[in-house]
């Protein structure tokens, strides 16, 4: 499957004209190299973005303000711990193991979103982070829907459908915050404050900067620009933020009447470079928690497949 | 709702209290695992169990809450009482430790659940009797997984089979405290409400023994016993569970959130 095309490779053409035609990429299907490893590194940095993500909320669990607020918040991180695992699965269709996948992450040869290296300080912090991080992840996702890898498209329909309820949940929990006591708006607003500006970066860089989008786009794995789907995010956002009475942290916001979008300020985008190179406040943190989690579990893991061995011979004896 | 008289009431009020705790304690724990199992797989499984029993605890603190007349919310009773005044049994509080350790207490508990619960569908209190047929079928799924691994751990590696041979044996001490019946209880029970916890014993013991022996463990044979958790004389490990679980309504009290 993975020949090097020699001339003008019909199977090259016959995957261009399934693009074309706007069919579905299946796993048995030819794709050119490239195809398969820029599918692998987007699904796999999905899966892991995923599985970090339920780190910052996941601290909030034991400390959630209500019995309600507990389990809605712990069926919600299992939640992201599921969407892992279907995302997991979805890229383990192009050969490569889930268990390879981490480990490229443990090396550092993988990444996952770079919101997630931001900490959750207070619970407005673990709601918000449903508003505007699953809000930001469902603009980009609900575009993703039609991307042209099969088993990604259709494990993007199945997470959006779960990412709404979140969004919809973490929105609601701020609303009561915005509409509570004076230092429980003061918490919404500061967690707006903070977690704004790393949600517009969740786009990615300006259409102009980024390395990996006019491949993407001509291969249809990515349907739509970061600079499309950020001002989407914006345009939506704002009105929510207005309604329950806090203010976006962004001094040149404004409506534009003559284009139908919202005006915003330059993202800092030396803050953004640092972060996903590694300079975050939390990138270690949430590398080390998941690598120590791992090592933890190796004897489990290991007990686990002595037993099934053993089991495996009774049966055999 | 039934009638009660008051002395009855407030025992039964006691009784949904003590088991809302018991719960709501284990739940906690099993919810420290999110992010940090051994699997993803298992992650969400253990945060399955936490959420069942969490919904369990909100049920009896909700009736109990009704029962009692006064307008406590499921909320008041779990994040507005502090150590001495909770009543679950200690075995609950303790750490989750390693995995050994969480899925040794699992089995204890969810053997001595299948038990409880089963007798507490007859209960004469309807409402205890409904919860009671929900939790059967919880527990009976969160057996199977106990057991599950119990096994696998202690038929495992030498390292498995030695961490769950001493989860076992540090657990056993908690055991006898699932048995032991105080007064009011047995009150309870006579006006056919409660469960005759002295009674499981025996079925509990002989589903422990024959699942320890297929996992290659020694049964422990001290019978050393650490309890009060029904006298609200804990561990200490009750203060720090509670410190966290009550944080945000002891800092900023009488909010909705």
């Amino acid at each position: 499957m993975t020949d090097k095309p020699r001339g003008i490779d019909p199977r090259m053409a016959g995957f261009n004209e399934k693009v074309a035609n706007d069919q579905r990429i299946e796993p048995k299907d030819w794709m050119p190299d490239a195809f398969r490893k820029t599918v692998l590194r987007q699904m796999s940095q999905h899966a892991h973005s995923e599985v970090i993500g339920m780190q910052p909320e996941g601290t909030w669990i034991t400390r959630a303000p209500s019995l309600h607020r507990k389990v809605v918040l712990l069926a919600k991180v299992q939640d992201e711990g599921g969407h892992g695992l279907y995302l997991y699965s979805a890229a383990e269709t192009l050969g490569t193991s889930r268990e390879e996948m981490e480990n490229a992450l443990h090396e550092g040869r993988a990444k996952y979103a770079s919101i997630f290296n931001y900490p959750a300080l207070s619970w407005a912090d673990a709601v918000a982070i449903g508003w505007l991080v699953d809000g930001a992840a469902i603009v980009n996702q609900v575009s993703l829907q039609r991307t042209s890898y099969g088993p990604y498209s259709r494990a993007m329909i199945r997470i959006c459908k779960e990412e709404s309820f979140h969004q919809r949940q973490g929105y609601e929990a701020t609303m009561v915050l915005a509409r509570g006591s004076k230092e429980q708006r003061a918490m919404a607003q500061d967690a707006l404050n903070r977690w704004w500006w790393p949600s517009l970066m969740m786009f990615g860089p300006h259409d102009s900067e980024s390395a990996h989008s006019g491949q993407s786009m001509e291969w249809k794995l990515k349907r739509e620009s970061n600079d499309v789907l950020r001002q989407r995010f914006i345009d939506q956002t704002v009105p929510q933020a207005e309604f329950i009475g806090l203010t976006i942290p962004d001094p040149d916001l404004k409506w534009n009447e003559e284009c139908g979008h919202y005006d915003f300020g330059e993202i800092d985008w030396d803050e953004f470079k640092q972060v996903i190179s590694g300079n975050g406040p939390c990138n270690k943190q949430r590398l080390a928690h998941h690598i120590r989690a791992a090592e933890d579990g190796r004897w489990v893991r290991d007990a686990m497949h002595a037993h099934a061995q053993k089991q495996n011979k009774r049966e055999v004896a | 709702m039934k009638e009660y008289t008051t002395e009855i009431r407030n025992m039964v009020v006691a009784y949904c209290i003590a088991l809302g705790d018991d719960s709501l304690t284990l739940g906690h724990r099993l919810s420290e695992w999110s992010s940090n199992a051994p699997f993803l797989e298992e992650d969400l499984a253990l945060t399955n169990v936490a959420l069942d029993l969490i919904g369990r605890a909100r049920m009896f603190y909700t009736y109990a809450g009704e029962l009692e007349g006064g307008g406590r919310s499921e909320d008041d009773i779990a994040y507005l009482r502090d150590c001495r005044e909770y009543r679950n049994f200690l075995i609950n509080e303790l750490p989750i430790g390693d995995f050994a350790q969480t899925m040794a207490r699992q089995l204890i508990v969810d053997v001595y659940d299948m038990g409880f619960f089963t007798e507490l569908t007859r209960s004469t209190d309807s409402t205890l009797a409904a919860i009671a047929s929900k939790a059967v079928k919880e527990s009976r799924y969160h057996l199977r997984r106990s057991k599950d691994w119990v096994i696998r751990l202690g038929d495992g590696t030498d390292e498995s089979h030695q961490r769950m041979q001493t989860a076992i044996n540090t657990l056993w001490d908690y055991v006898p405290e699932l048995f032991a019946m105080p007064a009011d209880e047995q009150l309870l029970l006579d006006a056919g409400i409660a469960v005759d916890r002295s009674a499981l014993k025996y079925v509990w013991q002989s589903t422990i023994d024959e699942i320890l022996h297929r996992a290659t463990l020694e049964i422990p044979t001290g019978n050393h016993s650490i309890e009060g958790g029904r006298e609200g004389i804990h561990t200490e490990h009750l203060g720090f569970l509670l410190t966290e679980l009550q944080y945000l309504q002891r800092a900023y009290p009488g909010l909705q959130w």
